[in-house]
């Protein structure tokens, strides 16, 4: 495979995602806004400390974020390690917050493709409804594309009816052109969803980065009448960058991908932000990190 | 028995070739004691025309050339004009008046490859982009000249629109046409390539009127001091918003340098571009 | 998966407040450092275009209080040029930091009286004016590193006509070189936006300028005719139409006043097939919608690659109807209000000529006021490079697209016009950029983007687009006069 290289410019594309960010969004807009982003929500917990306990209790905040404010949502999904798949599929039986499972020696990807497939296999057999793998950057930086592709379509073919979710790991591409380039290979394998980062490099889901993959994902679904989905994770850890996120979706992809089939927000961290901002909205008064519990 | 000398023809020098006026008139050029030196042609609207035209196509590749080229032909031309001075002080201008030509020249041969640093650069914007400013030349420069001095106050309008990169349809001194054209004779014999510049003699009113109102002259150096003219100039340039710039005879070498960056801005647009970066 | 959300989320209306502006009935005529009431002038409103309400009433200068303008220009004149350049730069230094306090204020009254999105006027016009000042502010003490090397004076009293498309950063554009190099400036705003000047007059009186260094004397047409030719004007320097342009320089003939023109375009941005095609979907919005077109450098002719034509116009139409249409107060409002009745016209009739001579015209489907001058942005296909809507500044939110085949037939086609402002390539090949920029007879040449301005960069026309620059040390030129010529 010859690769052909997309044009991305960085400069535009950086100025138009600026100005995307200085949307205002007030009152109505801000607290349909807001709820929307939890609907969205994968809440995330991936870290070596996780334990049963631990992700059971955010089992239940995923679905009850906020008991005060039943008006918000429950969140899209939790996402978390394959060894503890099973414990948050357990929780979530019933509740319609969906388990989703990294896999494919996150974050790096630096195991073999055997070895991918077989933990891609278990999480789903621990009950994982939706598997995000990461991309073999160490394949995509050295040119071959083509064994890139090869993995996505394999761990696709092992996630049967789960739906795959495809990490590019912006932070480690180099430039808008690989994003591009690689979110479209992703989508080209069979990816039902592209992603930008593991949460586990020095950036994230960046405005710009958004911008090149809803781009990518538009023009794909364009030329082949697929659809795609897209997820931001990564540094979106206030509610400001998350309605930022919801306003590039919006302007980019349109209403229609508003909707937490076609778009995530995979955090830690911003539920608590969304949900303080949301009380804002509603008492007029700033609020505190005491008010709403950490997990 | 004394041999009969072969006379000189005077022709209009246009788009690199000596021609009579498509008009088929002609004037008597006299010497500064008033006898009757030679015929000359008078060049009509028409020849006014065709020079505008054999520059328009000379335009383009002299613009292009590089600034070091530019100024090896001019320097070239001031070599040629040095080497027929005397010829040319013996016939029209005092000799005093060529070396003085001689060095102007000379002076905007050196100019040619300065213009971009002088008036250009880089500008510093507050957005990633490279921005610079850079001088381009104008386009076809008309040139009105001066009475007198014939040759010397030619070439002070002509050289930095030639060292800019224009080229120049030239409306020579009406009083005292044979400098101007003996410059053709010199310049023809030079690199300056066919078209870049384009000499005529006849009558100034006439031929200036009609060089002004021409659509595709984009700038006028005025030096012929005549304020009708300069004001009639100035509404026909209004027509298609040319750049008109009237100035004094430069008597002297002194007159002809001491505003050079002036004379070169005056027949220079600036270019800015925006590149961005960052891929 | 389920779909949990049926709801279409929309930005509720974000209108920025205006109780923090501080708007006069009326405004007098500064002139002499005070407001004025003018002498043979008259006292017309001033209406905001997005709701046909007026928001003040403006006295415009007459004959006689334009003389006497000049009267008090000439008198502050010296002295002003007699101050050291440090001096001189910190009053340009004092109005660029008041230009910078009442940002929020300006710009709410330009959106108020231009009809321009708040958008536009908070991030680009205002901030831009400030730092117009900020940068001529630092050359006073300067100037002869600005013009390498020459002695030069100020030119005296300068006059400046600013159109109303960007009425305070024009202002700004003018006033802040001439004053940087000594001259006194009497500046006229255009009839429909005349208010951020008058503002601007406030803040000329908190900097405590000499009185009669600047005046602001706000009329029509016939006010700035009178201006330029008025006797004690050194320098007329005219920001409009061609058309007034070459009134202005017919009106100069023979004498010797000197004088810059900054005219119409009609501009080409070209797009090639290698370029980045989704930021030069951008880059086109932006070049045409850009304060609804009313920009003298609008990227009004798009030149398309064949190659790539159909795609780039279905991703432009597509980006369109992203396009937020409306209130210029609202802080989302891509395209705001029309300026005037008069202009609204004169696209209407350009559009339809475009229509008549068979051009395919396709407009954004949008709810605008029922008040108002408002105009839903066009784009034509099927345009020929001899169809009036390829040739004749619209001045409005309308494109017209033709296609090329090569890069020589982009630059021909490029050329082939009389004017020659501003341009835009399109292209990821650093060569082929530096190329085709060369080769466009265009005073402003934007690679990968658009309507991009910056006072350290030089700005101006070729051909009938104007001559002489704004911006930068070539900005000074038109306000020095070299000693002895």
């Amino acid at each position: 495979m010859i690769r052909r290289l997309p044009h991305v410019d960085r400069v535009g594309i950086e100025e138009r995602a600026a100005m995307l960010g200085k949307r205002s969004i007030k009152t109505t807009a801000k607290q349909q806004g807001i709820r929307l982003a939890v609907s969205m929500l994968d809440l995330t917990t991936l870290e070596g400390a996780d334990t049963p306990g631990k992700v059971r209790q955010l089992c239940a905040k995923a679905v009850c974020p906020a008991p005060t404010m039943p008006e918000i949502p429950s969140v899209a999904a939790i996402c978390v390690y394959p060894a503890l798949a099973g414990v948050a599929r357990g929780a979530l039986q019933g509740t319609g917050v969906r388990t989703a499972s990294v896999a494919t020696g996150f974050p790096s990807g630096q195991v073999g493709l055997d070895v991918k497939l077989r933990e891609t296999e278990d999480a789903i057999a621990a009950g994982a409804e939706e598997i995000d793998m990461v991309i073999s950057r160490e394949a995509f930086l050295a040119g071959d594309d083509a064994r890139v592709q090869e993995e996505i379509v394999r761990v696709k073919e092992a996630c049967g009816d789960a739906h795959l979710k495809v990490i590019v790991e912006t932070a480690e591409l180099g430039s808008y052109d690989h994003v591009r380039h690689a979110s479209m290979i992703s989508m080209e394998a069979g990816a039902d969803f592209v992603k930008t980062s593991t949460g586990k490099a020095a950036t994230g889901a960046t405005p710009g980065v958004c911008l090149v993959m809803l781009e990518a994902i538009r023009d794909y679904a364009e030329r082949t009448g697929r659809i795609v989905g897209f997820k931001a994770a990564g540094g979106v850890s206030t509610s400001k960058a998350a309605l930022h996120r919801l306003v590039l979706v919006k302007e980019t992809l349109g209403d229609e991908w508003l909707t937490a089939d076609r778009f995530r927000i995979g955090a830690s961290s911003v539920l608590n932000d969304l949900l303080m901002q949301y009380a804002k909205t509603e008492t007029g008064r700033y609020g505190r990190s005491e008010d709403f519990s950490k997990e | 028995m004394t041999r009969l000398s072969v006379r000189k023809t005077y022709k209009l020098w246009i788009g690199g070739a000596f021609v009579r006026s498509e008009s088929g008139r002609y004037d008597h050029a006299l010497g500064r004691d008033g006898a009757h030196v030679a015929n000359l042609p008078r060049a009509s609207r028409k020849d006014v025309r065709d020079a505008v035209a054999a520059a328009r196509k000379a335009f383009g590749p002299w613009a292009a050339r590089t600034a070091y080229n530019r100024g090896q032909i001019l320097y070239r031309a001031a070599e040629a004009l040095e080497s027929r001075a005397a010829e040319l002080a013996a016939r029209s201008v005092s000799r005093d008046e060529v070396d003085a030509a001689i060095d102007v020249l000379l002076h905007y041969a050196g100019w040619t490859d300065k213009i971009h640093p002088v008036l250009g650069g880089v500008n510093p914007v507050a957005a990633p982009f490279l921005s610079f400013s850079v001088p381009e030349p104008t386009g076809i420069v008309g040139v009105v000249a001066p009475d007198e001095p014939e040759l010397l106050g030619l070439i002070a309008e002509v050289a930095p629109a030639l060292a800019a990169g224009n080229v120049v349809v030239a409306i020579l001194s009406e009083k005292w046409p044979l400098g101007g054209l003996d410059l053709g004779e010199v310049l023809g014999v030079s690199d300056v390539p066919g078209g870049v510049v384009n000499l005529l003699s006849g009558r100034r009113g006439e031929l200036a009127q009609a060089l002004g109102a021409h659509r595709d002259l984009n700038a006028i150096l005025d030096a012929a001091g005549d304020a009708e003219l300069s004001a009639e100039l100035d509404r026909l340039g209004a027509e298609t918003i040319k750049r008109v710039r009237h100035g004094r005879p430069a008597a002297t070498y002194d007159e002809a340098v001491a505003d050079s960056l002036s004379r070169l801005e005056a027949v220079t647009e600036l270019k800015t571009a925006w590149h961005p970066v960052g891929a | 998966m389920s779909v949990r959300t049926s709801i279409v989320w929309d930005y509720a209306p974000a209108p920025e407040a205006t109780d923090h502006v501080r708007l006069r009935d009326s405004y007098g005529l500064f002139v002499g450092g005070e407001f004025r009431d003018p002498v043979d002038g008259r006292r017309e409103p001033t209406i905001n275009p997005a709701t046909e309400e007026p928001l003040a009433e403006v006295a415009w200068a007459g004959p006689k209080d334009l003389e006497a303008a000049i009267e008090a220009a000439r008198a502050a004149q010296p002295a002003w040029a007699a101050l050291p350049g440090r001096e001189r730069a910190k009053y340009l230094f004092r109005v660029a930091r008041l230009i910078q306090e009442r940002a929020r204020e300006l710009a709410v009254v330009e959106s108020l009286d231009g009809g321009k999105p708040l958008r536009e006027s908070r991030d680009v016009d205002i901030p831009l004016a400030a730092a117009h000042f900020f940068h001529y502010a630092g050359w006073a003490d300067k100037l002869r590193y600005g013009v390498a090397g020459r002695e030069v004076e100020p030119m005296g009293v300068v006059g400046q006509i600013v159109p109303w498309n960007f009425p305070l950063l024009m202002a700004a554009w003018k006033l802040a070189p001439a004053l940087a190099c000594g001259n006194a400036a009497i500046l006229k705003p255009a009839e429909t936006t005349p208010l951020t000047a008058l503002l601007l007059a406030e803040i000329c009186q908190e900097a405590e300028l000499p009185a009669g260094v600047v005046a602001i004397v706000p009329g029509d047409g016939a006010t700035g005719a009178t201006l330029v030719r008025a006797p004690g004007i050194d320098k007329i320097a005219f920001t409009g139409s061609t058309g007034v342009g070459r009134d202005i320089q017919t009106a100069l003939a023979g004498r010797d006043v000197g004088l810059t023109l900054e005219l119409g375009g009609k501009s080409a941005n070209i797009v090639f097939e290698d370029a980045a095609l989704d930021q030069a979907v951008e880059g086109i919005v932006n070049g045409i919608f850009f304060n609804q077109g009313h920009v003298c450098c609008a990227g009004s002719r798009l030149l398309i690659q064949e190659s790539v034509a159909d795609q780039v116009v279905a991703k432009l139409w597509r980006r369109m109807g992203n396009l937020r249409v409306g209130d210029p107060l609202d802080k989302n409002t891509d395209v705001g209000a029309i300026n005037s009745a008069e202009q609204l016209a004169r696209i209407e009739a350009l559009v339809a000529a475009g229509e008549e001579e068979g051009a395919v015209r396709r407009t954004v489907a949008c709810d605008v006021p029922e008040r108002g001058y408002w105009f839903a942005p066009t784009l034509f296909t099927d345009v020929s490079p001899a169809h009036r809507i390829a040739v004749e500044e619209i001045f409005g939110p309308v494109v017209s697209v033709l296609t090329f085949r090569t890069q020589a037939e982009a630059i021909e086609k490029a050329n082939n016009s009389r004017y020659g402002l501003a341009a835009g390539i399109w292209t990821d090949k650093g060569a082929k950029a530096f190329e085709v920029a060369a080769a466009l007879q265009a005073g402003v040449v934007w690679q990968n983007t658009y309507n991009h301005f910056d006072p350290t960069a030089a700005f101006g026309g070729y051909k009938e687009s104007g001559f002489g620059r704004e911006g930068g040390p070539a900005g000074l030129r038109p306000y020095l006069r070299e000693k002895g010529a």
